[in-house]
């Protein structure tokens, strides 16, 4: 029997409410009285030497309050990185300034050049038509090979090259990984590029600085999945606004997909602009300016070598990767193709010798960053496309290969640095072969056959590390913060309770999720509990939503509270019912002495806390709160197995995603439909990169998938009705209510299915054709299968 | 955007006037103007609506049995009321773009602004109809001058699009995975002296005929009269989602089921 709440209830999600209806209030919805609104000169060129910048007639047009120019940040920090990565020869990165505006040079198109603040957006932009700008084009460096070149142009003139970061991991392997690979019976090799895309949340950003002179306070709201490390890195780092004259306020969030995590040169110049102006400062970006300053993800480059004994063992992985970091270094962006990706190369499967080299390269682009899954999508898609090309050269069956090497002993250390405290990936794929009727292929195949189509099947697992932990490890690997959460839990006299969480919802359902946890701890109904989130001046000091952590780190954070708050109310109702503290029972909301039938009720032990007339002041304090903070001993795993199942038309190379199954293992579930709706959302991404979404650059460093009208986003009827099941659950060892995390699973998983279903299909139709880059647009395969 | 005057006429001799006046535009749909004044594209002085004109509204037919369409026709009421007289175009119609471009977007706006990936330029050319004005009557094969150009002058609004209903037609069109424009779109239309093929989407030189096709498909009507045929990459259009070969090549793929759909 399903449960109708608490823990593996499938609430209805309390907050689409509002959403659809309307009532939202986001960052847009936030109007100061008094506001002006900035706009932002961006370059059209991808690398120029700013000659000057005269804004002299710009500033006099009406409405114009005033144009800033880098100069106006004199003084003023850069825009921090929150990770630093120290490279093969234990060197730090390469870690170049980030102005708030383009100082000397502009380094891709749509670096911020000026700021024009006026009384409207339209003063403002017809101001910033009149600035006058003489900047000199530079050559631009574009491709990452291209860019490593002796003689290339330079993105940072001060910096030897173009190189962030030569990383080898685990460097001390190498050798024995390249002596494996000589000697191994079988090597097989797979080139491939993971294709930059653009996140494309719904909600593009938005920043409103306000100062409040009166008490010399500054608020930004700001569209963050994060409100706490924009405070700290905005305050410490930038504009040097100590954390109790500053709060960062995140309210409804219509998307964020990892874009929003990191500190962004718009909110640092609303907040600045507020307090030199002494008035609030409104932007938005349009869908435009998202395409060209919004943190891209993945462009990786990669080559991946796996070797094989006689026995189809893998024995060694090999992979030289290229990563893009961009013109700048964006908050987090060192630590993607790292210790996110890196430590991810097992998989899994036992490979005893594994070596990662990654080569961080700065270009004339944007900058990239996490995107939804952030590292591991990279690491997986190049394992299960080059694992389904071995099973192809050596003719053996790709699930069979998969099972053969499937690790089955945990806790299992990887010798990428990182050990899975649990899994059962023989269990997951049982469930996928079921769920994905693969017995019933062989038949659909022969009916597509019949309509002159190719039918391909495409079998892919994935292992994901979430709750990125513990913070003692991180800082080692160059981690600038603590990765840990908090939670308040404050129950009210009537027993109501509201709990404050570091965790930052922006689709993932936490509002209703997490009272679910609460509740059935207290055995009291959902609706008498309510999450507070987003603003820093009403939430501990928690580290926000990203890497799939917020129902591990954060609500195990909750939990800590929650138990607190219960043994407290023991106390409380031990007084109450003059019986021993020990002998105290919580059930249904209700205390109770063990074995009578004296009890009170949940609101007479809350009511007792705040009105503490008859209550043990000498040995408690009135009131009923507490705070905890959580920082996980390790990750979590969560891994699954996934199929995809394609039609693909051989005259005009279209794809179509038939049927997708996705089993996967996220230990305990609290919400079951929140989770099936993220590994749906999830998928949806994935299959928006393996067969639409590519953002492109030209050779002269313009971007030429700037809108909608080039870059290809998945629409409902590129995605098929999903199957999907999460009954395989191996709870995680660690934390207390035994959940891995599921916001990333489907975007990680997904690609390398697709794609190993169109080679699938392709071979089908009697063409070798081994490997096609994402995206596979109809143009792209159908050019392969000329060949 | 910058700011314009807005006019609203109730009759087209009323619209010809507004539009005498110095840099004043005529809005439709305003499916291409609107975004391109919103990025600042344009400047125009004053925006002349045509939505509010009552004889440019509605679809009917006329005596020497043609479908005539009002030129500020929203594409959903063509796909709506052409759907029986002319299958084909009213299919065409409600494939063009989403519910809200088809409740908005006018044929007249289409045809007038010929993007070179546009479907309806395909469907006018290819039914050899009629572009009515307010002041003349043009031949679709003179009217279609190449990318973004037509035989319009300056303040000629086209009131009207006349199509002869052919015994047979079809379009199939192949989007462009990121706006679902026609990344290659084909009508055929098939009348009792002979055939017409029309191609979209694919052409530097915009909207086309394909006239070996149309010999060979006049002949005989059948996808198997086409075999051997195929367009020169020349001169097609090459971008980040197809190549010129991809697209010859898919001209090919789309005339053939457009000739199987229809016969």
């Amino acid at each position: 029997m399903p449960k109708d709440s608490g823990i593996g209830a499938a609430s209805k999600r309390r907050e689409d409410v509002r959403f659809l209806t309307g009532a939202g209030n986001y960052t847009d919805d936030i109007n100061v009285y008094g506001q002006a609104y900035v706009y932002f000169l961006r370059s059209d060129v991808a690398h120029g030497r700013i000659n000057s910048i005269d804004t002299s007639a710009a500033s006099e047009m009406p409405g114009v309050v005033r144009v800033f120019t880098g100069d106006d940040f004199e003084g003023v920090g850069g825009l921090p990185c929150g990770w630093q990565v120290t490279d093969r020869f234990g060197q730090p990165m390469q870690e170049p300034g980030h102005p708030v505006l383009a100082r000397g040079k502009v380094r891709h198109v749509g670096d911020p050049i000026a700021a024009v603040v006026a009384d409207t957006l339209q003063q403002a932009r017809d101001a910033a038509e009149a600035i006058e700008l003489d900047i000199e084009e530079l050559p631009a460096v574009v491709d990452m090979k291209a860019a490593l070149n002796e003689g290339a142009a330079k993105v940072h003139d001060e910096l030897p090259s173009n190189l962030c970061y030569d990383w080898g991991f685990v460097e001390d392997n190498k050798a024995a990984v390249d002596e494996a690979i000589k000697n191994a019976a079988h090597v097989t090799t797979l080139e491939l590029i993971n294709n930059r895309l653009v996140a494309n949340p719904m909600e593009p950003r938005v920043a409103v600085g306000d100062y409040n002179r009166a008490n010399d306070e500054s608020t930004l709201y700001t569209t963050s999945q994060n409100p706490h490390v924009i405070r700290l890195l905005m305050g410490a780092f930038v504009l040097g606004i100590p954390e109790h004259k500053l709060r960062v306020v995140a309210p409804d969030v219509g998307g964020g997909f990892g874009t929003k995590i990191f500190h962004y040169a718009e909110e640092a110049f609303v907040t600045f602009a507020s307090r030199k102006l002494n008035r609030a400062v409104k932007w938005t970006a349009s869908r435009s300016e998202a395409f060209m300053s919004d943190a891209h993800g993945r462009d990786h480059v990669t080559k991946i070598e796996l070797a094989l004994d006689a026995d189809n063992n893998f024995t060694a992985i090999r992979t030289e990767t290229y990563a893009n970091m961009g013109a700048y270094l964006s908050t987090f962006a060192p630590s993607v193709p790292t210790w996110l990706h890196g430590t991810l190369m097992a998989g899994n499967y036992k490979t005893p010798l594994i070596y990662v080299n990654v080569k961080a390269v700065f270009t004339n682009t944007v900058p990239v960053d996490a995107y939804r899954g952030a590292g591991r999508p990279e690491a997986t898609y190049q394992l299960e496309r080059v694992v389904d090309k071995a099973a192809r050269e050596l003719g053996v069956d790709p699930i069979a290969l998969r099972r053969q090497n499937f690790i089955s002993e945990f806790p299992y250390a990887t010798p990428v640095a990182v050990e899975y405290d649990t899994g059962n990936y023989f269990a997951t794929m049982d469930k996928l072969e079921e769920i994905a009727d693969l017995a019933g292929f062989d038949a659909r195949r022969k009916e597509s056959e019949a309509k002159g189509m190719l039918r391909g099947l495409g079998i892919n697992c994935y292992i994901e590390a979430c709750g990125i932990a513990p913070s003692n490890l991180v800082g080692q690997l160059g981690a600038r913060a603590g990765l840990y959460d908090a939670a308040t839990v404050r129950v009210n006299a009537t027993g109501s309770i509201s709990v404050m969480v570091g965790a930052h919802s922006h689709g993932q359902g936490h509002e209703t999720a997490f009272p679910q946890v609460v509740a059935d701890m207290l055995g009291i109904d959902e609706s008498m509990i309510e999450i507070v989130h987003g603003d820093s001046s009403k939430i501990p000091f928690g580290m926000g939503t990203y890497g799939s952590r917020s129902l591990a780190v954060c609500g195990s954070a909750m939990v800590r509270a929650t138990e607190k708050i219960i043994k407290k109310a023991k106390k409380i109702a031990s007084h109450l019912l003059e019986a021993s503290e020990g002998d105290i029972e919580l059930k249904d909301g209700k205390f109770s002495v063990a074995g009578t039938d004296k009890s009170v009720a949940w609101g007479d032990v809350t009511l007792a806390a705040y009105v503490p007339h008859n209550y043990p002041l000498e040995d408690i304090e009135p009131g009923l709160e507490e705070t905890a903070f959580y920082d996980p001993s390790n990750f979590t795993y969560p891994s699954g197995a996934y199929c995809c199942e394609v039609e693909l038309d051989p005259e005009t190379g279209k794809v179509t995603i038939e049927r997708f199954a996705a089993a996967d293992d996220f230990g305990n579930v609290v919400n079951p439909m929140i989770v099936e709706g993220q590994v749906h959302g999830g998928i949806g991404q994935g299959i928006g990169q393996a067969l639409l979404e590519n953002c492109v650059y030209d050779s002269e460093g313009q971007l030429l998938s700037a809108s909608y009208m080039d870059y290809a986003m998945p629409r409902a009827e590129d995605v098929p009705f999903y199957v999907v099941d999460h009954s395989c659950a191996t709870p995680c060892t660690h934390n207390p209510l035994g959940v891995k995390g599921c916001g990333e699973a489907g975007a990680i998983g997904s690609p390398p299915a697709v794609v190993n279903a169109v080679i699938d299909a392709i071979q089908s139709g009697g063409k070798n054709v081994l490997h096609i880059d994402m995206p596979l647009s109809p143009q792209r395969v159908w050019a392969a299968m000329q060949d | 955007m910058y700011a314009f005057d807005f006019e609203k006429p109730t009759t087209v001799a009323e619209a010809v006037a507004a539009l005498a006046d110095d840099e004043a535009q005529p809005l439709s749909g305003g499916q291409t103007l609107i975004p391109t004044l919103k990025q600042r594209l344009a400047m125009p002085s004053k925006l002349v609506s045509l939505t509010g004109i009552a004889e440019m509204q509605g679809v009917c037919t006329n005596d020497a049995g043609q479908l005539c369409i009002g030129g500020a026709t929203p594409h959903a009421v063509v796909a709506a009321e052409a759907a029986s007289k002319y299958p084909a175009l009213s299919a065409l119609a409600s494939n063009i773009g989403d519910p809200a471009v088809r409740n908005r977007g006018t044929i007249g706006g289409s045809v007038a602004n010929n993007d070179p990936a546009a479907c309806y330029p395909s469907a006018v050319l290819a039914s050899g109809a009629t572009v009515v004005t307010n002041n003349r009557e043009i031949a679709a094969d003179d009217y279609f001058q190449g990318l973004f150009s037509t035989a319009l002058e300056e303040g000629e609004i086209i009131t009207e699009v006349r199509f002869p209903v052919p015994q047979a037609a079809n379009y199939q069109k192949f989007v462009q995975p990121a706006s679902r424009f026609a990344l290659v779109g084909v009508f055929v239309a098939k009348f009792a002296d002979g055939v017409r093929v029309a191609v979209t989407g694919a052409s530097n030189d915009g909207v086309f005929r394909w006239t070996e096709a149309e010999k060979a498909l006049s002949a005989n009507f059948s996808p198997d009269a086409l075999n051997g045929l195929s367009v020169s990459a020349d001169g097609m259009i090459g971008d980040l989602h197809g190549t010129p070969e991809y697209r010859a090549h898919l001209i090919a793929v789309m005339t053939k089921r457009a000739v199987a759909a229809a016969s």
